[in-house]
């Protein structure tokens, strides 16, 4: 186990109920820091919940919420913004938090999208837009990095390259990533915590576990299968964002 | 200098807009109009209370409102009725107790239209004090919540869960909206004030692309109001709300020619 100093945030036993039904229950995780714990689960099995639970969005839960840091970036899986505000790429990285400029220029580079930054929110497409949360979260330089679906919409090169971009600020911010994700593939490989949700903790433990845990494998029936000989097999080149192969 | 109605009237003037520019920018950003209005029409309760009791109007009026802002938020907590309903109820009930409050005060001799529309005449030195050390502090308790407040906007989650804490900056600013009804009643009316606050930020929003500039252009176009507002008000002997009101929709119109200019530049 490891030593109380590098736990970012603590949940023991928490749960949620909104009018009377229990969104999830029973969830005991701790997100450390350098580490990344992803949820996993169908819709509707409390994965997001969670993540706001952690946050401390939501105030009465059940069991508790231990958290340890206040730098925390947060890219939420729906967002809601009012497309009548006059609001620039610009103004929405400094929503939560004065950042230098080169601090902005930096992250919005590293997510693909510099380009975009004197242009109005509004305007984006939902790729880009994904894009630019993620850079808001990152160039904060949280200690802790929720990210809820955080490649939805964005193509697919992308995708890979946006997670692999996931994996260096956890190596090199040596941050904690709460990461909520679909796609189970990218959870099995960058991961090194799993948490398989379904109301309640359904199984967890390194992606091996839980890959061979027959309740995950009831949950995700021959996905979960496929996934495991993915995982299985080593790949000796990636991808570069515009798709040419750079050899481990 | 201060002898001069008119020059205290300007004084008066300038100093609400100042105010009501940058409120007037979260209030059509956060779709509250309607809310000041509420505020608004309970301040005529306040009025009458402060002259019952000979109290300070803008203090009487402030109370009133912050008690209905109060009422509003356990109303919506403890009742299923949407937002608007809620509004339309305590708008309108506060404003028909005001008015049969007044029935009563026979021993007073109310200038009605005064109250609803504004009166440049009405004001004295002793308001002015009010509204620029009140439109100084509100101004500054602004400027702190600024962070939160335009983050929780945005979004709330966001603005939460990278501990802002919006509920706090919410209450605030609910308290910062019955200030500035209560140091612009006498001058504005209490049927046009959410007017001041709505139509200059609206103006700003058409020739604006960041909040910021927003904000600018809502407060200049609030002093602008005020001005042409108070020279015709003086020069066509007309009240001193509907003339700045009116001015303040002339600078409305002009900034729609600015954005149908824009969208022919973008075609």
């Amino acid at each position: 186990m490891s030593s109380e100093n590098s736990t970012l945030v603590k949940l023991n036993n928490a749960g949620f109920k909104q009018n009377d039904k229990w969104l999830v229950e029973g969830v005991s995780l701790t997100v450390e820091k350098g580490k990344i714990v992803t949820l996993i689960g169908p819709n509707g099995s409390g994965k997001s919940t969670t993540a706001k639970i952690a946050l401390g969005i939501y105030k009465n839960i059940e069991g508790s919420v231990e958290k340890y840091t206040n730098k925390v970036g947060y890219v939420p899986q729906k967002i809601s913004i009012d497309w009548t505000l006059p609001l620039r790429v610009y103004d929405f990285m400094l929503l939560t938090e004065n950042i230098k400029d080169e601090a902005i220029d930096e992250a919005l580079t590293l997510t693909g999208v510099i380009h975009l930054k004197n242009k109005n929110l509004g305007n984006l497409s939902g790729g880009e837009f994904q894009r630019v949360l993620i850079a808001r979260a990152i160039s904060k330089k949280p200690e802790l990095l929720v990210l809820d679906e955080p490649v939805q919409g964005v193509d697919y090169t992308g995708e890979i390259a946006l997670y692999e971009l996931i994996k260096r600020i956890s190596d090199t911010l040596n941050c904690g990533i709460l990461l909520i994700s679909h796609d189970l593939h990218t959870v099995m490989t960058a991961t090194d915590h799993v948490v398989c949700l379904n109301g309640h903790v359904c199984c967890s433990g390194s992606p091996m576990d839980v890959a061979k845990n027959n309740e995950y494998k009831t949950l995700f029936g021959e996905q979960a299968s496929q996934i495991l000989s993915v995982y299985e097999h080593k790949h000796d080149h990636v991808h570069s964002d515009k798709g040419e192969i750079k050899k481990n | 200098m201060f002898d001069d109605f008119f020059i205290r009237a300007l004084i008066a003037g300038l100093g609400i807009a100042l105010v009501t520019g940058p409120l007037g920018c979260f209030v059509v950003w956060r779709r509250l109009s309607y809310f000041g209005d509420t505020l608004a029409h309970s301040a005529l309760l306040g009025v009458t209370l402060a002259y019952s009791f000979e109290l300070n109007i803008a203090l009487s009026v402030f109370i009133i409102s912050s008690l209905i802002a109060l009422i509003l938020i356990q109303l919506q907590k403890k009742t299923n009725l949407p937002g608007d309903a809620l509004l339309g109820l305590l708008a309108h009930s506060s404003l028909a107790v005001g008015l049969v409050v007044i029935g009563f005060l026979t021993f007073i001799r109310f200038d009605i239209m005064g109250l609803l529309f504004g009166d440049i005449l009405a004001v004295t030195t002793d308001d002015l004090l009010i509204i620029w050390t009140g439109g100084a502090v509100i101004l500054l308790v602004l400027k702190l919540i600024w962070k939160p407040l335009f983050a929780s906007t945005v979004n709330y989650e966001l603005a939460e869960a990278e501990g802002l804490n919006p509920d706090r900056a919410k209450a605030i600013f609910t308290i910062l909206m019955a200030a500035v009804i209560a140091i612009s009643i006498k001058m504005v009316g209490l049927l046009l004030i959410t007017g001041m606050l709505i139509i200059p930020a609206a103006m700003a929003r058409n020739i604006s692309d960041s909040p910021q500039k927003m904000v600018l252009f809502s407060i200049i176009g609030g002093l602008l109001s005020v001005l042409l507002g108070l020279f015709s008000s003086l020069e066509f002997n007309t009240s001193s709300g509907p003339s700045i009101i009116m001015a303040s929709l002339i600078l409305f119109i002009l900034s729609l020619l600015k954005i149908k200019q824009s969208i022919k530049l973008k075609n």
